[in-house]
């Protein structure tokens, strides 16, 4: 009975030792990852960014297609609380009228003031593509217009469409890369695992698309794409091309690695126990990849972000209606636009933010998984 | 070495067939030829545009299309632009010159100030200096140089301090040697240093992580030890053996000088093969496209085995054959 007492004893100590001795290798990088204070600020931006792209609908004072064509290139409204007689009160903007059509300048009316209000009814929309509703996080009462970070040559809000357009900007990093990990990952691990003269074919094909110069090839191939699509289909072969010319350098990184995984041990046990090749190059040799695809994934998207922000600047990605962080920059490339109205300067500084918060993240994942390969 | 040499450039032969290949076919994806906008044009009878299909070889098999292009290509002749009706090898040289000149300027620059800071950065590890330094560094990769660019030219037009876009001034073929020189010069800065940036940003980190790791290495505690003056064990020990992985780098970059500033190249008006691909993309001009294409991926693989080689010659630890 006391024996027994003490063997259980023994054994659930033993247990906690276990649950506390045993962790996964993702554990441990996690609890790496939540020291480097880099990779959480860069971790907080874009968990701050894709919300302010998932809720754009409900943040963005105005619809993507809103116009007021009497508000072109309007200045950024800047919300006041003092009014012209130094008085306190509550948040509010200045109505404003055209009084110079040839230089664009408008002139605040002091006798219209427009409150700012906070959970106001404005263009009706479904919240999370279900919800119908009018509620709007920000907004001012209907002649009056809120354009926090200035209109452009439609008279459209900015701010509205960089919230809108961060949808693309974020998504087509996430979407590239997913499709190129898996194509990546196969075509780098076949490579690898089964050597000699199938991996000199194989490398010798991704060679070809990795000595091109990358953005040369992208504009090619960029052209190549039907111009009488809408936005939505052109978004998707932006998303097609940019994965077409990322994964090759990805299988090339896989197949390096799978090269010197295939020594060890374990692989050498599946072999001997008879599995096929198939089943030990996806089972046992591409999951032990995991931490460098989670690393190099995460230091790809910003790529891919720059790429499409690059080509949609050109006027070759996404176009007209649609907005992207990169061609809603492109109001900027008129000299005399850029010199008037600055404040179409704005939507380069997301593309920055969140290809810096995709870089710290990703060298604080690589920090995390690999201590080896800091770069400090 | 040399057989190294050789058998890198042997291999460069199918992979240079593979390339041309993909760029012949990616331009023949594209949809509607450039004659089709010939033919909207009245003044063009049909008869001459099938004369010019012919002539042009448009009308034989892709095959052979292919391959009479790959053999003229072999003669450095890359064909004609639809355009601009030059040649496009005549075309290409005349932007050639004014990409490397951009590109090279940038490059000295670069590297002139990333190896000094970055060591600056890896002696000072974790001092306010490195932490503004990498944070600096940070947003440097981070920016793309369309917008840099673009800021850049905002800022010359508020101060006036700098021409806004192009090469040349409009009184340039006025101007005495010297003040053409100063002109090209003055019109350099903004693209220059947009380039620049972005490339001290990448070789800075690049240099300090190196130096890093370099400095925990035992010859360097033993150097230390000897006694020799901290100044002495960074420059003479430590700096040389951080640099050297840098070469690849170089390699990389040499490759680069033709491709790395198409975006920059249009939004500052820079007369170079960037402006011209891009240009071309949009007329449809497929010879010079292609020609283009080939001509910096030729650059591309070049560099790679020029940084190979490099690297071999310099660290005596590296051995190909």
């Amino acid at each position: 009975m006391a024996t027994q007492d003490i063997t259980g004893r023994i054994g659930r100590v033993a247990a906690r030792v276990e649950r506390v001795r045993a962790r996964t290798p993702m554990q441990l990088a996690w609890r790496q990852l939540r020291r480097h204070r880099v990779a959480l600020i860069g971790g907080g931006i874009l968990i701050a960014l894709f919300a302010m792209a998932l809720f754009a609908e409900f943040l963005a004072p105005y619809s993507l297609d809103f116009t007021d064509r009497e508000k072109f290139f309007h200045p950024p409204t800047a919300p006041r609380v003092v009014d012209e007689q130094g008085r306190w009160q509550r948040p509010f903007v200045y109505g404003s009228e055209l009084v110079e059509l040839g230089l664009t300048r408008y002139a605040i009316i002091p006798t219209q003031k427009y409150p700012i209000r906070f959970f106001t009814a404005g263009e009706p929309y479904r919240f999370l593509w279900l919800l119908p509703t009018n509620v709007h996080l920000i907004g001012v009462d209907a002649p009056g217009r809120l354009f926090l970070f200035g209109s452009d040559q439609y008279g459209r809000d900015q701010l509205s469409r960089i919230l809108f357009g961060g949808r693309v900007s974020l998504l087509v990093g996430i979407l590239a890369v997913s499709i190129t990990i898996p194509i990546g990952m196969v075509y780098g691990g076949i490579a690898g695992y089964f050597g000699g003269r199938v991996d000199n074919i194989m490398m010798r094909m991704a060679e070809v698309i990795i000595a091109f110069p990358g953005f040369y090839l992208l504009l090619t191939l960029s052209a190549v794409l039907p111009s009488n699509v809408g936005c939505t289909t052109r978004f998707y072969m932006i998303v097609l091309i940019l994965s077409f010319i990322g994964w090759a350098g990805f299988s090339r990184l896989i197949r390096g690695f799978v090269l010197s995984l295939k020594q060890r041990e374990y692989v050498l046990a599946a072999k001997a126990m008879g599995l096929d090749d198939l089943r030990i190059i996806l089972r046992h040799l591409l999951p032990n990849t995991a931490s460098l695809v989670i690393v190099v994934a995460t230091l790809a998207i910003p790529g891919a972000i720059l790429g499409e922000s690059g080509l949609s600047f050109l006027g070759l990605g996404v176009r007209e209606p649609c907005a992207s962080w990169g061609n809603l920059l492109s109001a900027g490339t008129n000299l005399v636009n850029l010199s008037r109205y600055p404040w179409l300067l704005i939507p380069g500084g997301f593309i920055i933010l969140a290809v810096i918060a995709y870089n710290f993240l990703g060298d604080g994942l690589r920090d995390a998984f690999d201590p080896r390969l800091r770069t400090g | 070495m040399i057989r190294y040499i050789a058998r890198r450039i042997m291999n460069m032969i199918p992979l240079l067939v593979g390339v041309s290949l993909v760029s012949f076919l990616v331009v023949q994806l594209s949809p509607g030829d450039f004659l089709a906008e010939i033919r909207l044009n009245p003044v063009v009878d049909a008869a001459t545009v099938d004369r010019m299909r012919e002539n042009l070889g448009l009308d034989k098999p892709l095959y052979i299309q292919y391959v009479k292009w790959l053999a003229s290509i072999l003669r450095l002749d890359f064909g004609y632009s639809f355009a601009y009706q030059v040649p496009v090898w005549w075309l290409i040289n005349s932007r050639l010159l004014n990409t490397l000149l951009l590109s090279i300027v940038s490059l000295v620059i670069a590297w002139l100030i990333a190896i000094p800071i970055g060591i600056h950065a890896a002696t000072r590890q974790y001092s306010w200096s490195d932490n503004t330094l990498s944070f600096v560094s940070y947003i440097g990769i981070s920016t793309p140089t369309f917008f840099s660019g673009l800021l850049l030219l905002y800022v010359a037009f508020v101060t006036g301090w700098f021409p806004i876009g192009g090469m040349t001034s409009l009184e340039f073929d006025d101007m005495s040697t010297v003040g053409k020189v100063l002109d090209v010069a003055r019109h350099l800065v903004i693209p220059a240093s947009v380039l620049a940036f972005l490339t001290v940003a990448g070789l800075m980190r690049q240099m300090r992580a190196n130096l890093l790791e370099v400095l925990r290495q035992d010859y360097v505690k033993t150097a230390r030890a000897k006694g020799l003056a901290e100044r002495v064990v960074i420059n003479r020990h430590a700096v040389r053996n951080a640099i050297n992985p840098l070469i690849t780098i170089f390699g990389f970059e040499l490759g680069g000088l033709l491709g790395g500033a198409a975006i920059l190249e249009s939004v500052v008006g820079w007369p170079g093969l960037g402006q011209l691909i891009l240009d071309s993309v949009l007329r449809k001009d497929l010879y010079v496209v292609m020609g283009s294409l080939m001509l910096g991926t030729v650059t591309l693989v070049v560099g790679n085995l020029v940084a190979d080689v490099l690297l071999a010659a310099s660290d005596p630890r590296i051995r190909y054959d």
